[in-house]
């Protein structure tokens, strides 16, 4: 600080200059390094070496070629876990997206939305573990959505459906991916109707334009770039419904919603660690390549709006 | 006329289905009151496996803080692992802000080499879940011994570039003219960054903060995996652990770990939202 003062005194002198120049220059490593480093530590290099262990043996060590990839690859439980991965997003991403503008267009349409907003936001502050308990309360064969089923006349008398323990256990998992997640998807697609300016709109309307056809003509065309933006986040998201199937169902659920999540789980805690890398890489090979995927697709349409 | 109506309907609809979302609530908030002879005769068929249906008043028969009383003098046990829960958030939300601001500050405000690269790579690992870096992490914290300890489950934390992002948005909006007339005045990278970024920031920040801190409150995959001692578990871990028996002193336990998180919620409800549009934002 007092450097600088004294620097100032003596200005647009040339070495001055010539230091200054430098110092902006490599100014960007001092700020960077400490983040670079610790993610080259704690991510980048080991995950390298868990590259090199996805073609060795577990505890000997020596180089075995592609066999844990084959093995991986016929493993059973593999098979089901990813599966039962591309159905859970299969299912849930449109659902969320769909449902989430849906409600997002509604909310527009509102004065005063704000609290609706932040009672849809709501269950992001519920710590999993706190709805354990509820989720129990709700989805147990004595539960309350049985109750209700029962009193509505959609289940025989008398019938106690377990709905964790059977095929429905993987609908839980989507009712409960959908709770937690529509109000954040409902903030983004809000942001996104908001986006697109009044002006647009308002000259439509004067056309005679319908809300519907302002709707679908106007403001859907605009859109695109947030649709890209929430399926990206809605898909890293899902992967956090673990926490939800992990504190009901435990590590091993019902087969319906065993996830990736609870394999690499069941693998670690079982010291599978050859198994481990080779999935590891392939899942982090394939999230990669759709991200970039996404990413591209996002740059262009960018372009082409400008 | 008619319009109006409608829009009276969508909303108590739209009111009715956001109270929907909050009703886990109001099951905490009366079964934590509720006392024990009560919960055992709404909850028998569940605890006993009986072939019957459970029944549930939101208003109990004969409220009682019993369970409170229970948790919070009696049970020390408690307070060792909601202790755990606040030391892992704060170490690691300050962590990541004294790593993430200046690194966020660098990809803003200077156009170095392979930025757009390293940019790239540090918005793929924000968006990598778990399971893929799991491994790895475990690699690392095995080697420096770490396993075990709460270092294993703050640190890697820490330097999530997650919070970078975030901040790098605000950083953003500074005028790069701005900062050559301050480097023309003789002002310093390091004055700069303290005097014209750092007020910059603030609104990143707390987003950051605010989602850092819904996240990491309710960790559940890293501490379950680099976390064998449970005397070192958070409240995460530890909630789903009380058995359907104490059923009243699991919904205190859930109430008193609902309260700092719906606190964070409300006063950065603001700022929760706008970390969530700026995490979609494209660069």
């Amino acid at each position: 600080m007092q450097k600088t003062r004294r620097q100032k005194q003596s200005k647009r002198h040339p070495s001055i200059w010539q230091n200054k120049f430098r110092e902006s220059r490599y100014a960007w490593a001092g700020f960077l390094l400490p983040s670079f480093l610790g993610v080259c530590i704690f991510v980048l290099v080991p995950f390298l070496d868990v590259v090199r262990r996805s073609f060795l043996t577990a505890v000997t060590e020596e180089w075995s070629g592609v066999r844990n990839y084959q093995t991986v690859f016929s493993n059973q439980a593999f098979i089901l876990a990813v599966k039962n991965t591309v159905r859970f997003t299969a299912v849930c991403l449109p659902l969320l997206i769909g449902i989430g503008l849906f409600l997002a267009v509604q909310l527009s349409r509102l004065k005063k939305m704000q609290m609706i907003k932040s009672m849809f936001l709501f269950p992001m502050a519920m710590p999993a573990a706190t709805v354990v308990l509820i989720w129990k309360m709700f989805f147990a064969r004595q539960g309350f959505l049985n109750g209700g089923l029962l009193a509505a006349g959609l289940l025989p008398e008398g019938s106690f459906f377990d709905f964790m323990g059977t095929k429905a256990a993987f609908w839980v998992l989507v009712f409960s991916y959908l709770w937690k997640n529509l109000g954040y998807t409902i903030v983004l697609w809000l942001a996104g109707i908001f986006s697109v300016s009044a002006d647009l709109t308002e000259a439509a309307k004067v056309d005679g334009a319908s809300e519907r056809q302002c709707f679908w003509r106007v403001i859907f065309p605009n859109l695109k770039g947030s649709l890209y933006t929430i399926t990206v986040l809605s898909f890293l998201n899902s992967f956090k419904v673990f926490r939800e199937a992990y504190l009901v169902a435990g590590s091993y659920p019902h087969e319906s919603m065993y996830l990736l999540q609870h394999l690499f789980n069941n693998w670690f805690v079982n010291l599978e660690l050859d198994k481990m890398a080779a999935a590891a890489v392939c899942v982090g090979a394939v999230l990669f390549a759709a991200i970039l995927v996404l990413q591209k697709l996002w740059d262009q349409d960018g372009q082409s709006q400008e | 006329m008619r319009k109006n109506i409608q829009k009276g309907i969508t909303k108590t609809a739209l009111f009715l289905l956001g109270a929907a979302f909050c009703i886990p609530v109001l099951f905490l908030l009366s079964g934590s009151v509720m006392s024990r002879y009560e919960l055992t005769e709404s909850l028998m068929p569940l605890m006993a496996d009986r072939e019957e249906l459970i029944r549930w008043d939101f208003i109990p028969m004969y409220p009682t803080f019993e369970h409170y009383i229970r948790v919070l003098f009696q049970t020390p046990q408690f307070f060792v692992v909601f202790w755990n829960s606040v030391k892992i958030v704060i170490c690691i939300l300050a962590g990541q802000l004294l790593i993430a601001v200046p690194a966020a500050w660098a990809f803003a405000v200077y156009p170095f080499r392979f930025r757009k690269i390293l940019f790239t790579l540090y918005i793929v690992l924000m968006l990598m879940p778990f399971q893929v870096t799991m491994l790895s992490n475990y690699l690392v914290l095995d080697g420096l011994g770490l396993m075990d300890t709460h270092g294993a489950v703050i640190l890697p934390a820490v330097f999530s570039t997650y919070p970078v992002f975030l901040i790098y948005r605000g950083f953003c909006g500074l005028p790069k003219g701005l900062i050559e007339a301050a480097r023309i005045d003789g002002a310093g990278e390091w004055t700069i960054f303290r005097h014209l970024g750092l007020p910059l920031a603030s609104g990143g920040i707390l987003s950051a903060v605010v989602l850092g801190f819904l996240e990491y409150w309710s960790l559940i995959e890293q501490p379950l995996a680099f976390l064998k001692d449970q005397t070192l578990w958070p409240l995460s871990l530890y909630l789903p652990e009380i058995s359907i028996e104490q059923a009243g002193y699991s919904f205190v336990a859930s109430i008193i770990t609902l309260i700092p998180a719906v606190f964070v919620f409300l006063s950065g409800r603001e700022y929760l939202e706008q970390g969530i549009i700026a995490s979609a934002m494209k660069e």
